[in-house]
């Protein structure tokens, strides 16, 4: 079984929601970055959503583009990344990593020397913004060889009939970007969210994770009552944001990150079990 | 670099993914998937539609100003003492660029699909203009996104926007210019997908957006064709045009593919030279890779991302180029060189001081690839240049480079 499908049995067993916090790797810098990773599974983490930086992040808010622009800037490169992987999964083999980011760095890299790579530095699924089913075919096969999962994204504007396209090679978890928009703007409506996300479930056996929008403790906790696992993102690269923009030193901002996601944690993990 | 054979005609693209051989395609957010296909379909019918050709035909005439004149330029030739030059002026449509030949198609289908707000990218300002006209003639509200350093160096196009209704956004991300509009274009599309049209300007971006722009610019070489035979009897020896995301070359170029004596050469944008980290010679110096929704060649570095293109046009300061460009090249069909600013600029002060025409830096590209073949090309042989745009626009630009203050 692979470490997304185990987490997710053991999340069911506990009928709890699973926590999925969201960093770029390298911001603000490869050594903070790799800090708050390795604390993350601490803080209430059950999977970790990896930001792979990319130059030109099309579908991605202010937050995220400026986190993207710090690792850049601060020699974040696609091996580092891996690197990055490599060392968390010496420490810790349960948690999934599933990376996030746009085709080109991994295209650059080579998709299949990339995958390979990826594999074997123990990640375990990767979101790929701008690579949907209609050209991810030669990468899907690869992806199987090696193990990886595949995870696919379903939008506001995916309807039933596209449904099945999306679905088709969709591995690890399903992905549901909850607003029509970039990340971290717009908030969501749950009723709209809990009904696309009963619409998804009645095409798939995969779990259901929502994300885009999510930003307390209060949203994550509604959307722990409606899908299998909250994905938070730009309010957590937010805090970073902030925390170097007030001067702190490295701890402070590692401490920030977490603390915040901690919060977040236990709103998902005690919402549909209130103490 | 052409590897492949070549086909029974170089006219058939994209194929029905929007790839042409191994470049283009849609590489975008699931969020806009579903409105390509719809984008697709809605095209699809338009173009079958004989009343969407009537409108569009009719709009062309006498909104726009068309059939630009193919326009012998005497003195260009007999100063360059070899091939007969002549200008197809697109310079003389309304807005004064070739971009609105494709807005005029755009907002067509925009509503036909019921759409209530358009948006676009734009570097030189052009076809912000022209989607900035466009929409005020149809009445739509209008965002136009343009990067920080093209409204510093573009003000004229900037306020023109303005006066037709249009709200100019300026974007400061990346590096300011073309590339990181489209981003932001792209952001505010997915934001605002019940109501919005995405005109893009290029022949760029997400299929079927390559081959809608390039069907809507081919107007350019079908006249010119004809021009061309009414004028001369024959087809020109050498079709030249400049190259940024290369919407006016694909569509003075595309009718001609097929027509093995007429040699083709697109022009890019070499800024102070290929040689240096400064130009926007994709294709002549990138390699294959994904932005902006399609495979192609970009300016990228080793890890993947996307370096930052530099010209003196605005229009041609982007790092990425149209997929079927990066086919043609592939395929060997068309011939990809390169023109420094300095080079465009003598070719702009020359054709104003010969031909009594002021041309706009990204066109000036195109004439200065021709002070450099036409000489080497006997008397006898034909050379048609696309003549983008008019260079009121960069009359700023143009009197900072030579150092004199306005």
């Amino acid at each position: 079984m692979s470490r997304i499908a185990a987490r997710f049995a053991e999340l069911y067993a506990l009928k709890r929601a699973g926590f999925i916090p969201f960093i770029t790797a390298g911001d603000p810098d490869f050594e903070t970055s790799f800090e708050i990773l390795e604390k993350l599974p601490a803080a209430g983490a059950d999977i970790i959503e990896l930001g792979v930086p990319f130059s030109d992040p099309m579908a991605d808010g202010p937050a995220i583009q400026a986190g993207s622009m710090r690792a850049l800037k601060g020699g974040q490169t696609v091996k580092k990344t891996l690197a990055m992987v490599e060392r968390f999964r010496a420490r810790d083999d349960a948690t999934p990593i599933i990376l996030m980011g746009y085709f080109n760095p991994i295209h650059a890299y080579g998709a299949e020397h990339f995958l390979r790579d990826a594999a074997h530095a123990g990640v375990d699924g990767l979101i790929i913004v701008d690579l949907g089913p209609e050209e991810d075919a030669p990468l899907r096969a690869l992806a199987a060889k090696c193990e990886l999962d595949i995870v696919r994204l379903a939008t506001p504007t995916t309807d039933e009939a596209r449904l099945p396209t999306v679905l088709d090679g969709a591995g690890g978890l399903l992905y549901y970007v909850s607003i029509a928009g970039v990340t971290g703007t717009k908030s969501f409506a749950a009723e709209d969210v809990s009904e696309a996300v009963q619409r998804i479930k009645r095409f798939t056996k995969l779990p259901c994770a929502v994300g885009f929008g999510i930003k307390t403790p209060e949203q994550a906790a509604e959307i722990a009552q409606i899908a299998d696992a909250a994905v938070v993102g730009s309010a957590i690269v937010s805090r970073i944001e902030q925390a170097l923009a007030q001067g702190k030193p490295k701890r402070h901002i590692v401490e920030d990150a977490l603390s915040f996601c901690r919060s977040l944690a236990e709103a998902v993990h005690c919402a549909r079990n209130p103490a | 670099m052409s590897g492949s054979a070549a086909p029974n005609s170089y006219r058939m693209g994209p194929d029905s993914n929007g790839h042409f051989g191994a470049f283009g395609g849609r590489y975008v957010a699931e969020t806009l998937m579903p409105l390509l296909l719809r984008l697709e379909q809605a095209y699809a019918v338009a173009k079958d539609d004989p009343e969407f050709h009537a409108e569009y035909d009719g709009l062309l005439k006498n909104y726009v100003g068309r059939p630009s004149p193919l326009y012998f330029a005497e003195r260009l030739t007999q100063h360059l003492g070899g091939a007969k030059i002549y200008f197809k002026r697109e310079e003389l449509n309304h807005t004064g660029a070739h971009k609105i030949n494709n807005c005029i198609g755009q907002i067509l289908l925009a509503k036909r699909m019921g759409k209530t707000r358009i948006i676009a990218e734009t570097g030189a300002g052009q076809h912000g203009v022209a989607t900035a006209t466009v929409a005020a003639r149809f009445g739509l509200p209008c965002v136009i996104y343009m990067g920080e350093v093209d409204i510093e160096r573009q003000k004229p196009n900037v306020f023109r926007m303005n006066l037709l209704g249009a709200e100019v956004r300026s974007v400061s991300s990346g590096s300011r210019t073309l590339k990181d509009a489209m981003n932001e274009a792209l952001r505010d599309w997915v934001s605002n997908v019940h109501d919005t049209f995405y005109i893009i300007g290029s022949a760029a971006g997400p299929h079927p957006y390559p081959m809608i722009v390039r069907d809507f610019q081919t107007v350019i070489g079908n006249e010119a064709r004809t021009q061309i035979m009414e004028m001369e009897g024959r087809l020109p020896d050498l079709l030249v045009a400049c190259v940024g995301g290369g919407s006016n070359a694909i569509g003075l170029f595309h009718p001609f593919l097929d027509d093995p004596s007429v040699a083709i050469d697109g022009v890019e944008a070499a800024g102070e030279g290929v040689e240096t980290a400064h130009h926007a010679a994709t294709l002549s110096k990138g390699t294959p890779g994904v932005l902006h929704g399609a495979r192609s060649f970009l300016l990228q570095d080793t890890d993947g991302q996307i370096m930052e293109a530099h010209s003196i046009s605005a229009g041609l300061d982007y790092p990425g180029v149209g997929p079927e460009h990066s086919w043609l090249k592939q395929m060997g069909r068309v011939n990809y060189a390169s023109i420094t600013d300095a080079e465009a600029l003598d070719a702009f002060k020359l054709t104003c001081r010969l031909e009594g025409i002021i041309p706009a830096l990204e066109s000036s590209h195109a004439i200065a690839h021709v002070m450099k073949v036409a000489p080497k090309m006997s008397a006898d042989k034909i050379i048609v240049l696309g003549l983008s745009g008019r260079g009121d626009k960069d009359v700023f630009t143009v009197a900072n480079a030579l150092g004199q203050k306005l």
